[in-house]
């Protein structure tokens, strides 16, 4: 865990280093402090959020852009864009997660109904329900001329963040914080409705406090930096295949490894083609993709 | 009880009435020009919905699974990789469109026969597992896509994101002939197997204990998939939720599973909806070219109204 610790430090000083701009108190305090805070805040709190889906599913192959929730707080900002326009960034993010809330909804309820033999296909059905939500966005925005603001919600990029732009991520922090205070509940509720209650614990209330807490997350971070996809998928799976699957043990690993897999991706794409910069959202759909098909094909037959 | 045939007939009365009424609604008297390029529009709608349609069915069946479509695969993702590639190394450059088709065209069932053939054979995987696979390389190629975009200057992006809609207008006449006579040959070779199909459409298990060798018939039939997409997309390009719609619309109303009524049903019912659509968006509202993405809008709520309805019967889809 230290060793872990002492990389996140490293890669956060890199954070701070690396840039355009020549370093003096102004540049470090107004935008690469925030910065780094933002990509830490983002990273931990959708890993931890994906390590909630994946226990609330009972699916590890879930997470809040293969179940829809995603594309559904793009769905809201969009609505909130379009008849609330002025309204400040806190409201739009709260039309997000309520339409993030109610995408997971959706998702699990039809997880609840539909005899899946194979655990492959639920992630299949998420995208594809991502998919539809995206593919009505795209036209409502089309048609609207919102296609500009879409795109900075639908890919990940963190060169806009300043100070004053990125302090709603604090409320995904606090939001994580609060995950693993309840990590042990998360633990049970993953073992079944039954078997919950027989230890008792409401499920469903459960169940709720986590999707809640899963849609909040992803809302601010879509506001704020826009869709961050597979973190929440890849990271919690190589922390279960390490140290195994007691939340409350692996939620701290899941974050700072989550912060540390950000800083890393917001490094490459701001290197990557040096001095300009990448959208991370771009590098971590390459680097995601290849590490989600690496634990597909190394995982069992 | 009506019989599949008559419905059969019924579709295909219904496909000829809404074809001529599109071609004859106020057509100019003595225009030539109008008349062809609606015969066009009409010739290539009635490729590309029999193409997704049956290729729909197919990997239905192949799949086992309702809720998905083949385009999910990263076929579509390939193509707006190919397109973006294209005009990021070559700029905009006027390619021989026949060429260029063909170069499309190959690409995607390359890709898809080394992604099964690699999956299936291979690594002896799943259906599902490779479909998995699928998706996530198409993600790959978007990510690509997206990357190249980036380092694109705006007029390129201009003319590239045309190319991001499908568009059934205005098509090569050329390139329609090909994609008829490729979708032709696809469907044959379905219409020969219409029998196996509905074995493989009882499950891996099932099909294996009534002498079917499943993991053959999967693997043409998806290459059969593939090369129905990637003539579509190749012509018009990307659709996504098309063929879930018209899918579904022939399960209602073909009144049976077997190949036999929903393979002729699906290609029927794609024409419908596509030239029944384009007769209402266009000619009667007035929305122009936006015939593609009211399509995928719609086909994409009657996924989601799929699903829900199935959770609350409490069956799958």
């Amino acid at each position: 865990m230290s060793v872990a610790l002492a990389c996140l430090v490293l890669l956060s000083a890199a954070s701070l280093v690396v840039g355009v701009a020549d370093l003096d108190s102004n540049v470090l305090l107004h935008s690469r402090v925030p910065r780094t805070l933002a990509l830490v805040l983002a990273g931990s709190a959708l890993a931890v959020s994906g390590q909630i889906m994946q226990l609330l599913t009972r699916n590890v192959f879930v997470e809040p852009s293969t179940a829809g929730t995603m594309e559904f707080a793009t769905a809201g900002l969009l609505v909130s864009a379009l008849f609330f326009p002025g309204a400040p960034v806190v409201v739009k993010m709260c039309y997000g997660a309520v339409a993030a809330l109610i995408g997971t909804a959706v998702f699990l309820r039809v997880l609840a109904a539909v005899p899946l033999k194979d655990m492959l296909v639920t992630p299949l059905v998420g995208m594809m329900l991502g998919g539809v939500v995206s593919a009505g966005v795209t036209f409502v925005a089309y048609r609207a001329d919102l296609v500009q603001s879409l795109s900075s919600w639908t890919t990940g990029d963190f060169s806009a963040i300043l100070a004053g732009r990125y302090e709603l991520l604090w409320i995904a922090g606090g939001l994580t914080l609060l995950a693993s205070l309840l990590a042990d509940r998360f633990t049970v509720a993953g073992m079944g409705e039954a078997f919950t209650t027989n230890l008792g614990l409401d499920h469903r209330r459960t169940v709720m406090i986590g999707m809640s807490v899963v849609a909040v997350v992803s809302a601010t971070v879509v506001v704020t930096v826009g869709a961050l996809p597979f973190l929440g998928l890849v990271v919690p799976n190589i922390v279960r295949n390490t140290i195994g699957d007691n939340c409350r043990r692996a939620v701290p690993w899941v974050a700072v490894l989550g912060a540390g897999f950000v800083l890393a991706c917001d490094l490459v794409s701001r290197l990557v083609i040096h001095p300009f910069e990448m959208p991370i959202g771009t590098v971590m759909g390459v680097v995601g993709a290849v590490a989600f098909l690496v634990i597909l094909l190394r995982g069992r037959r | 009880m009506v019989t599949p045939a008559v419905r059969l007939s019924l579709l295909a009365l219904a496909a000829l009435g809404i074809i001529a009424f599109y071609v004859a609604y106020k057509l100019p008297t003595g225009s030539s020009f109008v008349l062809e390029r609606r015969l066009t529009t009409v010739a290539t709608m009635t490729v590309v919905a029999t193409a997704i349609g049956v290729a729909t069915v197919l990997f239905h069946t192949v799949t086992a699974n309702r809720i998905l479509t083949p385009s999910i695969m990263g076929l579509d993702a390939l193509y707006l990789a190919l397109q973006t590639a294209s005009v990021f190394f070559l700029g905009i450059v006027v390619v021989n469109p026949v060429a260029q088709y063909l170069v499309v065209l190959a690409s995607m069932v390359a890709f898809a026969l080394l992604l099964f053939n690699t999956m299936l054979v291979r690594l002896n995987r799943s259906v599902t597992m490779m479909v998995l696979v699928g998706v996530l390389l198409g993600g790959l190629f978007r990510g690509l896509s997206s990357f190249m975009q980036r380092l694109l200057d705006p007029e390129a992006f201009v003319v590239l994101s045309d190319r991001f809609f499908a568009d059934f207008t205005g098509t090569n006449p050329g390139l329609l002939g090909i994609s008829a006579v490729l979708v032709a040959g696809s469907v044959a070779w379905v219409w020969r197997s219409r029998r196996e199909l509905d074995v493989v459409a009882l499950g891996r298990d099932l099909a294996i204990g009534l002498g079917v060798d499943h993991c053959r018939a999967s693997l043409v039939h998806l290459v059969l998939v593939a090369l129905l997409v990637g003539t579509s997309t190749a012509l018009v390009g990307p659709t996504m939720f098309f063929g879930l719609l018209v899918a579904h619309l022939t399960y209602r109303l073909a009144g049976t599973h077997r190949h036999a009524v929903t393979v002729p049903a699906v290609a029927l019912a794609g024409t419908i909806t596509l030239v029944g659509g384009q007769l209402l968006f266009e000619r009667i509202l007035g929305f122009e070219g936006s015939l593609s993405m009211v399509v995928e809008f719609v086909g994409g709520i009657t996924f989601i109204v799929l699903l829900l309805r199935s959770a609350r019967a409490g069956r799958p889809a």
